[in-house]
């Protein structure tokens, strides 16, 4: 089986309480080696509970979790086989950087010359050579999340856990480090698993997201499979933000589905979906916004211009509807009548 | 799981050892002279706990440990766990119970003489504590197997070992102490002294309030302790309103008076004033010289007393209510001025409602120092004693009277611990203090001015006073005789501090001549072994109780700082009722005197490092664990280093306070431990106030001295390249 190879993980259901707050109601999940796993969740949503769990920060109320096919549940957390890179990367700022990705390998039993060597080699891999002998507060903020990663990663574990690692680095450099964790996964294939509350990052970076609500999985799957067929209306409106609009499916053939919304029809991948009452999910970028009458009529409620994009607000008979539109450079001002329509990318059907 | 099973076999080698190899029962030589080595083998009151088992109470001890063996060896480490821990403590309770029950002569409760006869045994040695101590390691690596705190043997096993410490110093002391109020010689029950105590008139009696004579100790010390917290918290408010809200150029100097207190012997300030007011001090001699009038004694008794504690808690009071003081939001007062209200409106209706909480935080905690207070009634009591006193005549008096020691260190107890729990549940949810991580800016409201000056004049007066004071503690130690010969001399510091080189140039030797090095280098040995020691105790205490989630944590912590409100003189008389006999007998011993130091001093060291420790990120610990560093080398590598103000202020503060204290250790000193302030009390009983001030003198020069070395030793943080300010030492932490 998988979960007995090196880098596999296994939660079997686990369950952890916080006095009478049931955080995990029951969780059963696995990750394959190699895989770049995200658990993605508002906040309270028990990702980041999940995460300490696997590295023994937390121990569960119940159940079992295995790391390589070990049983791991009672084993303290420097005796598994994981290292984490913390959200407020958590670099002891009284030792030089080298001293810090030294310190797992020496905690190990290495002795502190082959440590300082290896300590050089994973600064070189987060392109960091040279600037071992500084101390932590002498790097900036991105530098800093990169020797949190190198310490992690000089350890060579089966797993690499990550918790909201770029949420302290400014949105440019974000898009940066992403892109790098991302290459360093891929070329030394270790198992990895990311913790976020940010939809964009999730998709970027991972090879399947877990999308977490209450303690429970809400979806899995790979981020095209997520983004395009969301299971449920909060899945839809997490991932990418989407109009969640009450729809009458009209007949289905071949897989497509015949969709009404007001006097509009639209086709549709039809999923599980069959004749009669049903919920359409609509990306805010899925609705386009013309100026004048037509089978499907708005009113211009509020606009917003931000630069590269559109922002609307449009009251329409079936509600109110939040549209993106990347094309029109002036806005249109609130009260004007409109007309809309689908593209046909961005439109799902949920259960 | 090897290493579940590696560090039992390491446990069961130390069992063994301690069972088989040490001497079971305690050695009168004492352990750790290693006297008891030589004679081995002939002597067999040295013999371990295997050649005692024609004692059966001592059977089980074996057999559990057996059982434990057999558990390692037949099951995994999954499954063998609760037993383990199941295990450990039975062995634990066995001992517990089997210690209490059979005395030196036998059973030590009549009730238990129909399971037989038997023979008495010693208390405790090192076999049997050593084996005390393997029954909770196997607690703590049995709990550790079931996964229990994630695991980790180490957090177990320092909860278990401080929980029995703090259970054994601590509750077993005042366990004891209540137990022993109601026994007689004999051991047997009797409530003979406790009736003729707890009534007794001269511990109640309301005389002086009805007229009919004086009032009894009890609501003496009560009034008293009422009068010195009022007096000190208005002084300290005085001095805290004028060093923040008045612009005076001596405001620095201020806080330096906030340090004499600590560093200064307790009872020296009454001694000073002994010499300033007592009948034949000077400023008395000078008044009835110049006016005629008789001023008497009047100095003795209450009135003396009130002055020496006026002088050495205002700068506790100071210290906390700076705080409070601090802590009002100058947005508040700005508002308020805002609002058309003139400063002196401001300062009723806003800053002093809003001050409350922490003045009434100070009034308690001087209230609880000042009923704790043994040096300064001892020297300037007189005839009418305070309840501090009275315990201790009680015992080392011609009345003897352990029972009534009982009462009255009860009665004491009662009214501090009622003072702190007022603390702690009453002020704990009131507090108004604003700081906010929010940068407040704006600035304090100056003081009205029918206030202004008043303080001003009073906060110039007493510190002139107090300065005033130490000087003559100082110019005391180089006069002949006070009072009648101010001829200048180095008399009495020769006479305390002589040495002699013998063999000259040679060097083959120094004597110590004077007659105060034997208790001072007593008291700087067990000062230096006290103080590391407390530290540690006091920091792994305040790391478990902030970094880790364990079921009864908050009461762990409340009867930690509980422990503060003890006054010593009921921690000395407890320590001698529970270590005189077994099974743990330690009176007459440095060990007593160390443990007394550690878990007295404990709770400031636990404070100090909760608000430092609150101050690191969680994450570092947990970063530290994922790399796959243990919990002791976490310790040692992250949290240690970054603690390091706060370890410096715990060493500082136990070293002083093992120097400075006198109510606790006045019991527990013997002539082979005398302590330097035991010996200074015996040489004022004396009269011999010259040698007594220089030695007081020389006390505080090597304090001053220590601190600074230990500030060097423990060093600064290095977290950025420019040298950081060397941190201020609070000099007194106080529970708030």
């Amino acid at each position: 089986m998988t979960t007995q190879r090196r880098g596999a993980v296994a939660f079997q259901n686990v369950q952890k309480k916080f006095g009478a707050f049931t955080a995990i109601p029951d969780l059963t999940l696995q990750i394959e080696p190699g895989e770049l796993v995200t658990l993605l969740g508002p906040s309270g949503c028990g990702k980041t509970t999940t995460l300490r769990m696997l590295a023994g920060l937390e121990s569960p109320t119940a159940g079992r979790i295995l790391i390589g096919g070990e049983d791991v549940t009672n084993l303290p957390a420097n005796r598994r086989d994981v290292s984490m890179v913390f959200q407020s990367y958590a670099l002891f700022p009284h030792m030089t950087v080298a001293q810090n990705v030294a310190y797992g390998l020496e905690s190990g039993g290495m002795k502190s010359g082959p440590a300082r060597d290896a300590a050089e080699k994973g600064l070189d891999l987060v392109g960091l050579d040279g600037m071992g002998e500084r101390l932590p507060s002498e790097l900036s903020g991105g530098q800093q999340q990169r020797v949190a990663v190198a310490r992690a990663l000089v350890l060579e574990p089966q797993v690499l856990l990550l918790d909201e690692p770029l949420s302290n680095l400014d949105a440019r450099l974000r898009r940066r480090v992403r892109t790098e964790i991302r290459q360093l996964q891929q070329r030394l294939g270790f198992t990895a698993v990311y913790v976020t509350h940010d939809q964009e990052e999730a998709l970027a970076v991972s090879d399947r997201i877990v999308v977490m609500k209450d303690g429970r999985i809400a979806q899995q799957g790979a981020p095209r499979a997520l983004y395009e067929q969301p299971a449920s209306a909060f899945i839809a409106d997490f991932i990418g933000e989407s109009n969640v609009i009450s729809c009458t499916v009209e007949k289905v053939m071949d897989g497509i589905a015949q969709v009404r919304v007001g006097n509009l029809t639209q086709q549709v991948p039809a999923r599980s979906a069959t004749v009669g009452p049903a919920q359409l999910s609509v990306r805010a970028n899925a609705i386009t916004v013309q100026e004048g009458q037509g089978p499907f009529a708005g009113r211009i409620a509020s606009s917003a211009y931000l630069g590269d994009h559109l922002e609307y607000e449009i009251d329409t008979s079936v509600g109110s509807l939040f549209a993106v539109d990347a094309e029109g450079d002036i806005p249109l001002s609130p009260g004007t009548s409109v007309t809309l329509g689908f593209r046909s990318r961005g439109l799902a059907l949920i259960e | 799981m090897n290493r579940d099973n590696r560090r039992l076999d390491v446990l069961f080698i130390a069992a063994l050892i301690c069972f088989a190899v040490l001497p079971w029962y305690r050695l009168r030589g004492g352990f750790f002279t290693l006297d008891w080595v030589g004679s081995y083998l002939s002597d067999d009151r040295t013999w371990p706990g295997l050649t005692q088992l024609d004692q059966w109470w001592l059977w089980p001890v074996p057999l559990l440990i057996a059982i434990a063996a057999i558990l390692r060896f037949t099951r995994p480490a999954g499954q063998r766990g609760g037993w383990l821990a199941l295990t450990g403590a039975a062995g634990i309770t066995w001992m517990v119970i089997q210690g209490l029950s059979v005395g030196l002569r036998g059973w030590n409760w009549g009730a238990l003489e129909m399971l037989g006869d038997v023979a008495g045994q010693q208390a405790f040695g090192a076999g049997a504590v050593g084996i005390l101590l393997c029954f909770a390691a196997m607690i703590a690596f049995g709990l550790a197997e079931r996964g229990a705190l994630k695991g980790d043997a180490f957090v177990i096993g320092s909860i278990t070992l401080l929980i029995l410490l703090v259970t054994l110093f601590v509750f077993y002391p005042l366990l004891s102490m209540f137990t022993g109020a109601f026994q007689d010689y004999d051991g047997s029950f009797t409530a003979a002294g406790v009736a003729r105590n707890i009534g007794d008139p001269n511990i109640w009696s309301l005389g002086c309030v009805t007229g009919t004579g004086g009032c009894g100790v009890a609501w003496r010390t009560f009034f008293l302790a009422i009068c010195t917290a009022t007096g000190t918290t208005f002084l300290g408010l005085a001095f805290a309103l004028v060093a923040t809200r008045m612009r005076l150029p001596f405001k620095k100097s201020i806080r330096l008076l906030t340090v004499l207190p600590i560093i200064t012997p307790p009872f020296v300030i009454g001694l000073a004033l002994t010499l300033m007011l007592g009948r034949a001090g000077f400023v008395t001699e000078f008044i009835e010289d110049t006016t005629g009038w008789e001023l008497g004694r009047w100095i003795y008794g209450l009135t003396g007393i009130w002055v020496a504690q006026m002088l050495s808690f205002t700068p506790i009071a100071f210290l906390i209510l700076i705080g409070v003081v601090e802590g009002v939001s100058p947005a508040m007062e700005e508002a308020s001025q805002t609002m058309r209200a003139t400063r002196w409106r401001t300062f009723r209706r806003v800053s002093l409602p809003l001050m409350a909480p922490g003045i009434a935080n100070a009034f308690l905690i001087s209230f609880i120092e000042s009923m704790a207070d043994f040096g300064n009634p001892l020297v300037l009591g007189g005839n009418g004693g305070v309840l501090s006193t009275e315990i201790f005549f009680a015992v080392v008096g011609a009345q003897h009277d352990p029972s009534r020691a009982a009462v009255l260190a009860t009665v004491l107890l009662g009214f501090t611990l009622s003072a702190f729990l007022a603390q702690r549940l009453w002020l704990g949810r009131r507090n108004f203090a604003t700081v906010s991580g929010k940068g407040d800016g704006g600035n304090h409201a100056a003081l009205p001015r029918r206030l202004a000056w008043p303080m001003t004049a009073i906060v110039v007066l007493w510190a002139a006073f107090t300065v005033f004071v130490y000087g003559m503690i100082l110019f005391g130690g180089f006069v002949k005789t006070w009072g009648l010969d101010h001829t200048l001399t180095l008399e009495h510091y020769a006479r305390a501090f002589s040495v002699t080189f013998d063999g000259g140039i040679a060097w083959t030797g120094i004597a110590w001549t004077g007659v105060a090095w034997n208790s001072f280098w007593t008291t700087m040995e067990i000062a230096l072994i006290a103080a590391p020691l407390t530290a540690a105790v006091g920091l792994l205490t305040a790391w478990l109780i902030v970094r880790q989630r364990f079921p009864g944590r908050g009461i762990f912590e409340f009867a930690l700082m509980m422990s503060f409100a003890i006054p010593g003189t009921v921690i000395g008389i407890s320590y001698i009722m529970a270590f005189n006999l077994p099974p743990i007998q330690m009176t007459g011993t440095a060990l007593i005197l160390i443990f007394c130091f550690v878990f007295r001093n404990m709770p400031v060291g636990v404070r100090g490092g909760i608000a430092a420790m609150a101050q690191l990120d969680g994450s570092l610990d947990e970063a530290s664990l994922t790399l796959g560093a243990s919990s002791p080398r976490t310790l040692r590598k992250v949290i240690l280093p970054l603690l390091r103000p706060a370890i410096l202020a715990a060493l500082v503060y136990s070293f002083v306070r093992a120097i400075t204290s006198i109510s606790a250790v006045i019991f527990l000193v013997s002539a082979k431990y005398n302590l330097a302030t035991a010996y200074i009390v015996g040489l004022v009983e004396n009269g011999e106030y010259g040698i007594a001030i220089a030695y007081s003198s020389v006390l505080i020069v090597v304090m001053i001295t220590v601190i600074g070395t230990f500030q060097l030793l423990v060093g600064e943080r290095r977290l950025r390249r420019r040298i950081e300010p060397i941190p201020k030492i609070k000099p007194r932490e106080v529970p708030t």
